[in-house]
This record gives structure tokens, C-alpha cells and sequence, in this order.
């Protein structure tokens, strides 16, 4: 085991940290200014070959060779220096991908570009209010007129949905064949006076998610991705687009922090109970942060880390919700009152509340907890598959 | 950068895994389980030809030379095997031996090298070196390990020092009728005992060591619960009720992921805690502490798992899940519980 990234990692980094020390220069701008300055940043880094390296030149992008440790690096000198990385969201991490993979010409041409410079914002069009982990019973009607999809029907959980002008979507295209093999993958304008988009209120009190209302919407046949009926294994093809990363674990690292803190702030950390279960807490903490180093150094080295990688998304929900409990402890009448009175430093009880309620959505977002049991059991340990045929 | 295991080490675990298939089936565990025997001699030359009684020991001193994270792994074998060594006994030995500047201590090198020599931990106290109090002199040590087949002890000594104890005269073997039936246990009484001081009271090494046998102890865990996860997906996928495999119904699939899921990703951790040993970095004492605490956790959670998901057979005497069982209540208990070294890793992070 060696957790340093070699000389010539470390080579890189240099190279890096003086780009940056020379090109993010944010100073006093504001607003816009400061809005286009992160734009010429952008492009500056991406000609450098520091952003949107699987993306090829011809679309926005910078075109490098897989390089694992090299993106970490980047990753983590950009988030020392506070700069502003890849435009993050469902369309660079979804629906680009499929493109570059499923996409034509025409559509490459149409959407990347625009998608990698913040442009278009890709709201996902899956779930619908009757289908949730059966995923492949999506009821939301495409006909075809002519050159271009008629679509009504409902779409829900969209997230950054408010923001979004284009969507991703299932559509059933095909009533009559089997549920897997009726479903067409299209990309549509939301802003077009077919679709009605309304948010959702959370048990948080925040909205972060949208519904949509398609009542005779409309999408070009050009911008049907794949083939018309098979558009249940385009969507599948965009879900293995994960990237691995050793940063994907310092939210958690970082929140166990946090409750340290609060137990510092409300003057429990003496308590023997607190301590026993902040410790008890750390070994679930410290097991996702070297798994994932683990999954770092298996894709580094081009090679399968085997069941652990179906594991990360439950053990990250569970770990959420002893501490959300250990919070709620901490918190203690605080937590009565919403929002409740900021805490001296650091994230303060108004925070937790959310936290304590946001972790819920955890156990549901992205593959229900009770899925990925499946997941764990069928894939990971071989076990007899369900009836479900989509997981 | 490198966080997985190379094609090297999986050899190595494979090599072990299968002696101890060969030597120490599960007839074998059956028998040694019934004897009073506290040692396996059969299993222990296998495991010694592959060297790893010098596994830690540098290569100049005549052992193998690898690290602590070598070790952890074949510990974990050990473990799913539930053999008796004394295995982490004879592995620190022979290290603390090689590092030690004790002339006539070091003439055992060999023989602890060889295997032909045994070794056993003789650590009393509460599980950590401040709380030890037996020396040569005077002072019993309970819980050790193969204690009538050992030639030498490694007693932990008051204010955190370690001497090599000959076993013969001074050295009094009482058994003790173990509840883990896999390794057996006596209480050693020292009166006036043949020993040699390898590291005087305070000596950070010593520390080390002890940091070193938490590893390994939850490296032993780790084995352990992992063969439990193996064996009850494999049962799960054999036995039918209702006409179909167990296996197939979901409340059974999500016991066993859960089982999976409290074992997979806690080996991340154990290898973490040797690396940071071998690496010496800041916080191996609290990598150290919190892995024995968590995979100690782990492993009895699992136990009691493996028998509520096989059902009736689990929970008799002849399908042998009760030696795992058994062996995560030693694992658990021995050298401090889980709740103490967490106080000990609050108290290291400062909290």
C-alpha cells in the first residue's frame, strides 16, 4: 500500500498549482463580471487540459487521455485554490456521456458544447408518480407525428428542476411490447408550451425537486437518442459513467467533523456515551473513506474491486442516519424550534435539522436502500434474482 | 499510489488459505475442538514451511521480511480457518525479538523463525501496556494462548516494557476451560522465571507491538466474519423451503447484505491500519485501536447473523459455526473490548 501519488503525480501537481496561482485570479469582481471571468477561467483550463479531459476538442472540451490519479490531482488543487471546476449536474455527468457514446452528430453537435459551458441545464426525466424502483413501468406517452414525438404524460423528482431547460426522459413509445422494449430515451426543450413544471415541497421545507406536466409537449425525432423502443438500455449505459474519485468520501469525513464539533459546542463531548458512540460512528466513517480509496486505486489501476463498489451508496445512507440520531441527540430543545438558533461556529443546529431530515432522502434518492440490498445481494453475493428485471 | 492488494499478496493468501484447508479442515477443528489439546502440530509446521513465523522479521535476520499489512492478511486466514496458532504470538515474537539488543534473546531468533520454537503473547492487565503488572519475577497472566506447547512468552511487563519468559522452570501452566474451543487458554503464573528483557518499560516499541497485535487480532475478525458471510450465502443458495432456494426470498437477501455490507468495506479499514503502522504515520495508534474495536463488533454481529440466517442447523454443535461464534467472543474480549479502545481513540483525537 502507498497512499502518495508518485513523483510524477506530484510533478503534475506543481504544474497545476501554478496555472492556477496565475489563471484564478478572481480578486473583488462581482457578479457579472466575475460570472464572465469564471467563464474565460474555464476555457483557460480546459485549453490547459485540466477540465472536461473525456471531452473531445471539437466540442468544448480538452480531450486527454484516461488518467485517474492525474483528474484527482486536479480535483484536488482546483478545490485548495477555490476554483471553479466542471460544471457539475445530470448533464455532464448523464446525458453527455450517453452522447458521446449513443448520441449522433447532430445531436454532439447540438447539446455538448452547450451543456459543458453551463448553457443548458438537464433536468432527468425517469420517475413518474406510478413508477419508482420499477423504473421500466414509466407511463408517459410518446406518439410519433411526422418528424417529431408528441409526449403527455407526468414526470417527478426532477432535481435542479426549476433551473432546467432541457430534459432527459423515458418514454413509452411502444405500448404493446415488453415493458423493457417499449421505452424510448428522448431529449426535450422544457420550455414549450406543452409542459407545466411545478416544485415539489420537501419534508425539509425546501423544494429541490420539480414535477412536470406534459400535455402534448413536443421533441424532434433527431433528438431521439439510440434506437426508437431501446431507449431502457441507452439509460442503463449512462448509469456506469461514475466517476471514481478519493473526494467522493470527504462529505462523509467532513460531516463526522461537524458532529465532533456540535459535541464540542454543546459541551457533551465528556460524555462517555457521546464519546462510545462518536467512536463507534468513526468506524463506519473510516471504513467508506478507505473503501473508497480502494475503488481510487482499482480504477487506477484498470482492474475490478469486485462487490465493494455496490456497497458505497448503502453504507453512506446508513452512516447518515446514526449520525442524523447523534445529532438529534446533540441538538437536543435546539432542534424544537425552526430554524433553530445558530450554533457558535461551524454548522450550526439549523443545519443539523436539515441534515437530520435530508438524510432521508438518501435512503430513497438514486436507488432506493431496499434496491441496493438487492443490488448487494444478487450482483455482489450471487443470490437467485428477483422478478425485477431492471435493477 | 496504491490502496489494493497486489497480485502477490492474493498469492499469499491463497497459499494459506489452502494449507489450512488441507491441514486443518473442518474435522480436524471438530477433533481438536474435543480434544484438550492446545496446540495443532500438524497445521502449525504447514503454516511455519510457508514462513511465516519470520514473516515480519527482516530479511538480514533471516526471516521474510514483509510488513505488518503481510501479516494482517495471513492473520485473516488464519481466522476464517479458525486455527489455533499462536500465530500473532509467534509473528510479534519473533519481531520484537529481531528489534530487541538482547544478545541471548536473540539466540531463539531462529527456532521462532523456523516455527520450530512456539511463542505466545503473555499480555495481562486491561488490554493495554499501562495496565500491565506481572514480571519474570512474580505475577500471573490470564487468557494465553497455547501455553503448554509455547517455549517462550512474550510477557508485557509493568510501565509498558516486554521480556522473553522461557517456559520450564518459574513458569507454572494452569488450562483453562476456553469458551473459544478453537484456542485453547491458560493462566501462566511467573515465579523467578528464565527471562530476557527485550525492551525496558516505556520503550515506544513497545507501544507498537501492541498497536501491532490489535491489527492483527482484528485482521483474525475480519477472516472470521468473512468465512461466516461465505458459508451462509453458500447455504442460502443450496437449501430450499417452499420449494425454492432461501436464498431467492427477500428478507433473507437483505440479512445477507447487511452481512456483506458490515464486512466488505471494514476491510478497507484493517489494511489502513497496518499500512499506518508499517507507513508510521500520526495516527496508527488510533487506526490501530479503532479497527480492533470495530471489526471485534463486526465479527460477533455477524456470528449471531450466520446463525439466524441458517436456521436450525446453525445452531448446532456439528455444522461448527459455534467455533466462529466462539472465536469472535476471544477476538472481542481479548487484549480490551471494543468500548475501551474507543475511549482510547477519543482520548487520542483529543475530544
Amino acid at each position: 500500500m502507498d497512499l502518495s501519488y508518485g513523483p510524477e503525480a506530484e510533478a503534475f501537481r506543481t504544474e497545476v498549482r501554478g496555472f492556477l496561482k496565475d489563471a484564478w485570479t478572481p480578486g473583488e469582481r462581482r457578479k457579472d463580471e466575475l460570472k464572465a471571468f469564471i467563464h474565460e477561467f474555464r476555457a483557460a483550463a480546459t485549453g490547459a487540459g485540466y477540465l472536461y479531459r473525456r471531452i473531445p476538442r471539437q466540442y468544448g472540451g480538452s480531450e486527454q487521455p484516461v488518467d485517474v490519479i492525474k483528474a484527482q490531482v486536479i480535483r484536488e488543487e482546483f478545490q485548495h485554490a477555490r476554483a471553479p471546476a466542471e460544471v457539475g449536474g445530470n448533464g455532464m455527468n448523464m446525458v453527455v456521456p450517453t452522447l458521446l457514446e449513443r448520441g449522433t452528430d447532430l445531436q454532439k453537435d447540438l447539446f455538448i458544447q452547450k451543456t459543458v459551458e453551463g448553457d443548458y441545464v438537464w433536468g432527468q426525466g425517469y420517475s413518474e408518480p406510478g413508477s419508482g424502483s420499477d423504473l421500466a413501468s414509466v407511463r408517459t406517452k410518446g406518439e410519433l407525428n411526422g418528424d417529431h414525438w408528441v409526449i403527455n404524460g407526468q414526470k417527478i423528482w426532477t432535481s435542479q428542476g426549476m433551473a432546467a431547460t432541457h430534459m432527459f426522459a423515458l418514454v413509452r413509445t411502444e405500448p404493446d411490447a415488453p415493458k423493457h422494449d417499449g421505452i424510448t430515451y428522448l431529449l426535450l426543450d422544457l420550455n414549450q408550451p406543452g409542459v407545466t413544471r411545478r416544485p415539489i415541497r420537501q419534508m425539509t421545507g425546501q423544494s429541490e425537486f420539480c414535477e412536470f406536466f406534459f400535455d402534448n409537449a413536443i421533441a424532434p425525432v433527431a433528438w431521439q437518442v439510440g434506437e426508437r423502443g431501446k431507449g431502457w438500455y441507452v439509460s442503463r449505459t449512462t448509469l456506469k459513467h461514475e466517476r471514481a474519485a478519493i473526494g467522493s468520501a470527504d462529505g462523509l469525513g467532513n460531516q463526522f467533523a461537524k458532529l465532533v464539533e456540535l459535541a464540542q459546542e454543546t459541551g457533551r463531548i465528556k460524555d462517555p456515551v457521546i464519546r462510545q458512540t462518536l467512536a463507534r460512528i468513526e468506524g463506519y466513517v473510516l471504513s467508506h473513506r478507505y473503501s473508497s480509496f480502494r475503488l481510487f486505486s482499482c480504477a487506477a489501476a484498470d482492474e475490478d474491486p469486485g462487490p465493494i463498489s455496490l456497497m458505497m451508496k448503502l453504507l453512506l445512507t446508513e452512516v447518515g442516519h446514526e449520525m442524523a440520531l447523534l445529532a438529534q441527540e446533540l441538538i437536543g430543545e435546539e432542534g424544537l424550534i425552526e430554524p433553530a438558533p445558530p450554533g457558535a461556529r461551524g454548522r450550526g443546529p439549523e443545519k443539523w435539522l436539515d441534515q437530520i431530515m435530508g438524510s432521508l432522502g438518501n435512503s430513497i434518492a438514486g436507488g432506493a436502500s431496499n434496491i441496493q440490498r438487492n443490488i448487494i445481494a444478487e450482483r455482489g453475493l450471487g443470490l437467485p434474482r428477483d422478478m425485477v428485471g431492471g435493477v | 499510489m496504491r490502496f489494493h492488494l497486489t497480485e502477490e499478496q492474493a498469492a499469499i493468501q491463497e497459499a494459506i488459505a489452502g494449507t489450512l484447508a488441507q491441514t486443518f479442515p473442518m474435522e480436524r477443528l471438530h477433533a481438536f475442538a474435543d480434544s484438550e489439546d492446545d496446540f495443532d502440530p500438524a497445521s502449525w509446521k504447514a503454516l511455519m514451511e510457508l514462513g511465516l513465523g519470520g514473516l515480519l522479521v527482516p530479511e538480514d535476520a533471516g526471516g521474510v521480511g514483509l510488513t505488518l499489512l503481510d501479516a494482517a492478511l495471513a492473520s485473516e486466514k488464519v481466522g476464517a480457518a479458525a486455527a489455533p496458532g499462536p500465530i500473532i504470538g509467534q509473528m510479534l515474537t519473533a519481531i520484537a525479538v529481531a528489534r530487541s539488543n538482547n544478545a541471548q534473546a536473540k539466540a531463539h531468533l531462529e527456532g521462532l523463525t523456523s516455527g520450530a520454537t512456539v511463542a505466545s503473547l503473555a499480555f495481562g492487565g486491561e488490554g493495554t501496556p499501562d495496565s500491565w503488572t506481572a514480571t519474570p519475577q512474580a505475577g500471573e497472566v490470564r487468557f494465553v494462548q497455547s501455553a503448554r506447547a509455547a517455549h517462550l512468552f512474550l510477557l508485557g511487563t509493568p510501565g509498558g516494557g516486554l521480556s522473553l519468559v522461557e517456559a520450564g522452570d518459574g513458569v507454572t501452566i494452569t488450562p483453562l476451560k476456553s469458551t473459544d474451543r478453537s484456542r485453547r487458554l491458560s493462566t501462566v503464573a511467573f515465579t523467578g522465571s528464565k527471562a530476557h528483557e527485550l525492551f525496558a518499560p516505556g520503550d515506544p516499541f513497545v507501544g507498537k507491538i501492541h498497536d501491532a497485535a490489535l491489527v492483527l487480532l482484528a485482521a483474525d475478525a475480519l477472516g472470521g466474519a468473512q468465512y461466516c458471510v461465505d458459508k451462509t450465502v453458500a447455504y442460502a443458495k443450496e437449501r430450499e423451503q417452499f420449494g425454492r432456494p432461501i436464498g431467492s426470498f427477500q428478507g433473507l437477501k437483505h440479512q445477507l447484505a447487511h452481512m456483506a455490507l458490515d464486512i466488505e468495506p471494514a476491510r478497507a479499514m484493517v489494511w489502513y491500519a497496518a499500512y499506518a503502522h508499517d507507513a508510521d504515520l500520526p495516527d496508527a495508534a488510533r487506526a490501530a485501536a479503532l479497527a480492533k474495536a470495530h471489526l471485534a463488533d463486526r465479527f460477533v454481529a455477524t456470528t449471531r447473523a450466520a446463525v439466524a440466517a441458517h436456521g436450525g442447523i446453525g445452531y448446532t454443535w456439528e455444522y461448527g459455526l459455534n467455533y466462529w461464534f466462539r472465536r469472535a467472543a476471544f477476538d472481542r474480549a481479548y487484549l480490551g473490548s471494543p468500548a475501551r479502545h474507543r475511549a482510547r481513540a477519543a482520548d487520542m483525537a483529543g475530544w
